[in-house]
């Protein structure tokens, strides 16, 4: 039974994973927040199948907070959103996606490195998803990093807020409540202050593209 | 009742109603009221600490010991001063069209929240919700940044929030792994992140996790500090914002992710029993205080000149932490307090400045001294006091770090000596010829407020000559707190 269990969080962290590299490699921003959306849903399976197996009732909690907010409302935001500023089908010019992919695996395989030492300091079912948890990470880092437009960069900054809910389900059972809720607000706000900026900002530049800004650089 | 509820309810309470007065004439005393509720509180606080000594609250979730009260006045006191220079400040630049009601609404409402924030992450025993209110921080100050809408202020904002989200995201990933190795000590999961109680059995914590989570600490806090390589949002955000949230990112923002570190610290030298943060803090803080020697010299904006002074001093008193010890970080604690009141007092000038020149650039700005003496003054003796001149409080820290540099780490003495040599002839090569010279400059409609500008300088000099006993006292005993070598 245990066996299965733990079978069935590698299999949602593998998902996870999986979907963190379809990010990378996305090129239309719509299909961005339906992946993002389903990676959501991924962590909250695996939250769920944690709690049921370790009876912490508080799980179940930010398994349902975690629905609300990052399979409901962030992807609502995100769809009312990129209707609204008309960049629905808009498609990004990626290029190199051969050496993202590289790049991305050698990242996962450092991951893999850093956690290995730790994971086995933990008594969680899930320890062993520790290093799925940091390859996020540092996945969405790098989309982060090589993503030119607004919307994505942000979804690279949602993605990476998902890898850290699952680093802390699988390290430790969940962050207390009082700093659960706390996180989770301060998503929801960051989303929304980020949205009246995206305004802002095509105001200003007519695009959303953030090579426009480059003007303080370094002199 | 307690006034520590006082200290953060103000400001709370604050940028609610303020949000509800919205852009009313009076909206600006009603700001510098709340400010001051919180430093009456905070006053309140201090004299009880003083007689009965550390407290807790609210069930242990909050706490005030040596290392944050100083730091709970301090903050409460700049945020007040800082509103009373923005009553005149911001009005100049509604006149000017920089600030429409609506932005007037934002401004005052998130000032408030923002104190808030820091107020909570100062007195905050759980290392999860100092997490949460450090972001809250971001999140409250972003929208102030891009406040005048501009291209380069749009840009700045941009560049904070993703930069110090990413830096902060690490910081969380850091908390995660110090909840995982606490979790195996403090068996009930829900006070287990509670600081004091980390404290209690920090020997026992994994060294493996711990040298780790700070790793990750260090570089997520260490962003909100400015330390180099992770500082490009700094210049920008301090230089495209309002001057007010300059003088408040400047002199209280980065001190509260600096006691951040510094927390974090405490709790890594007792699992690790080696120097092994202390190492990292020397190595950070030394290569902010030179690379940011060396950008000083390049600029030429105003705002970003002395945001590049800010970078260096925080690396100076990581520097000084890194090395630990008594004396060290006596320093570090007496430079936080003064380049706070420093830093923001020559913000508070430049902001008059640079309002009656109408341009940042160093360049355009000339003979300050004979239309508003007091502006041209402020600026001068608060460049010299921030350039560690004697008889201010920043000669005497400065000092003493580097008399320790010296004893303990003699081959930095020399990068010391020479980054703070270049920054003094960078700053004071610029400023001399704004203060005096052939002027162009145009006298304001609204009278400036320079009490505060004073007030400050008077502190930095007071603190150079005397430390009161109890401050004194703080001091001393944080710096056992943070411990080191």
């Amino acid at each position: 039974m245990n066996a299965l269990i733990s079978q069935l969080i590698n299999l949602f962290a593998s998902v996870i994973l999986i979907l963190a590299f379809a990010m990378l490699s996305q090129r239309r921003i719509v299909n961005l927040i339906h992946l993002y959306t389903w990676q959501g849903l991924a962590v909250v399976g695996s939250t769920v199948v944690v709690a049921y197996v370790t009876h912490q009732h508080h799980l179940f909690y930010s398994a349902a907070l975690t629905f609300l907010l990052k399979v409901i409302l962030i992807p609502y935001f995100l769809h009312r959103l990129i209707n609204r500023l008309n960049v629905r089908w808009d498609i990004e010019t990626l290029f190199n996606i051969p050496t993202l992919m590289i790049i991305g695996i050698i990242l996962v395989v450092f991951a893999f490195n850093v956690a290995l030492p730790i994971a086995k300091f933990s008594d969680t079912v899930a320890h062993g998803t520790l290093g799925i948890a940091l390859a996020c990470i540092l996945l969405s880092f790098l989309m982060m990093i090589t993503r030119a437009k607004a919307v994505p960069q942000v979804i690279g900054f949602l993605a990476m807020e998902n890898a850290l809910f699952l680093a802390a389900t699988s390290a430790t059972y969940g962050m207390p409540m009082v700093v659960e809720l706390g996180i989770a607000l301060d998503v929801l706000v960051g989303i929304l202050i980020l949205g009246v900026f995206m305004f802002q900002i095509r105001e200003q530049f007519d695009s959303l593209d953030i090579r426009h800004l480059e003007k303080l650089k370094e002199d | 009742m307690n006034p520590l509820y006082f200290v953060f309810g103000t400001p709370l309470l604050g940028g609610v109603v303020l949000a509800l007065i919205g852009h009313r004439s009076y909206a600006r005393d009603v700001n510098v009221a709340f400010s001051a509720g919180s430093f009456i509180a905070s006053c309140v606080l201090t004299v009880q600490i003083i007689a009965d000594g550390p407290l807790f609250a609210l069930e242990k979730q909050f706490f005030i010991d040596p290392l944050n009260v100083f730091l709970v006045t301090l903050t409460a006191f700049v945020g007040m001063t800082t509103s009373i220079f923005s009553r005149p400040y911001m009005r100049v630049e509604q006149d000017h069209g920089k600030m429409t009601p609506g932005r007037m609404r934002l401004y005052h409402s998130m000032y408030q929240f923002f104190a808030f924030t820091m107020l909570v992450a100062l007195t905050t025993n759980n290392m999860g919700t100092l997490w949460v209110s450090m972001e809250a921080a971001t999140l409250t100050t972003v929208l102030l940044v891009s406040v005048y809408r501009t291209p380069a202020s749009l840009e700045a904002a941009w560049k904070y929030f993703i930069l110090c989200g990413v830096g902060i995201a690490q910081a969380l990933f850091g908390t995660i792994l110090l909840y995982m190795a606490a979790d195996r000590v403090i068996p009930d999961g829900v006070d287990a992140l509670l600081w004091t109680n980390l404290d209690a059995v920090k020997t026992q914590l994994n060294p493996t996790i711990i040298s780790l989570a700070f790793v990750f600490l260090l570089l997520g806090y260490g962003t909100k500090v400015g330390l180099v390589p992770v500082h490009n949002w700094l210049p920008d955000a301090h230089a495209e914002g309002p001057t007010p949230i300059s003088a408040v990112l400047s002199g209280l923002l980065l001190n509260v992710a600096l006691y951040a570190v510094l927390r974090c610290k405490i709790l890594t030298d007792g699992a690790l029993q080696s120097q092994f943060a202390g190492e990292l803090m020397i190595g950070f803080g030394l290569l902010s205080v030179v690379a940011a020697s060396f950008f000083l010299f390049r600029q030429k904006d105003v705002k970003r000149m002395f945001a590049y002074s800010s970078i260096e001093h925080m690396g100076l008193m990581t520097f000084a932490f890194g090395m630990g010890g008594p004396i060290a970080n006596f320093a570090g604690l007496l430079h936080m307090t003064l380049h706070s009141l420093v830093k923001s007092a020559i913000f508070f000038s430049v902001g008059h400045a640079t309002q009656k020149a109408g341009t940042q650039l160093m360049e355009d700005i000339r003979g300050l001294i004979k239309v508003s003496p007091t502006v041209g003054w402020g600026l001068m003796l608060g460049s010299l006091a921030i350039l560690g001149m004697p008889p201010f409080g920043v000669f005497a820290s400065e000092f003493l770090i580097l008399t320790t540099a010296m004893r303990d780490l003699p081959w930095a003495t020399p990068l010391l000596l020479l980054a703070l040599g270049i920054s003094f002839a960078a700053i004071f090569s610029r400023v001399q010829p704004m203060v005096f010279g052939v002027t162009s400059v145009k006298p304001l409609a609204h009278p400036p407020a320079l009490v505060p500008v004073f007030v400050h300088l008077g502190l930095g000099l007071m603190l150079g000559f005397y430390i009161p006993p109890y401050l004194n006292d703080w001091y001393l005993q944080a710096a056992r707190l943070i411990g080191g070598q």
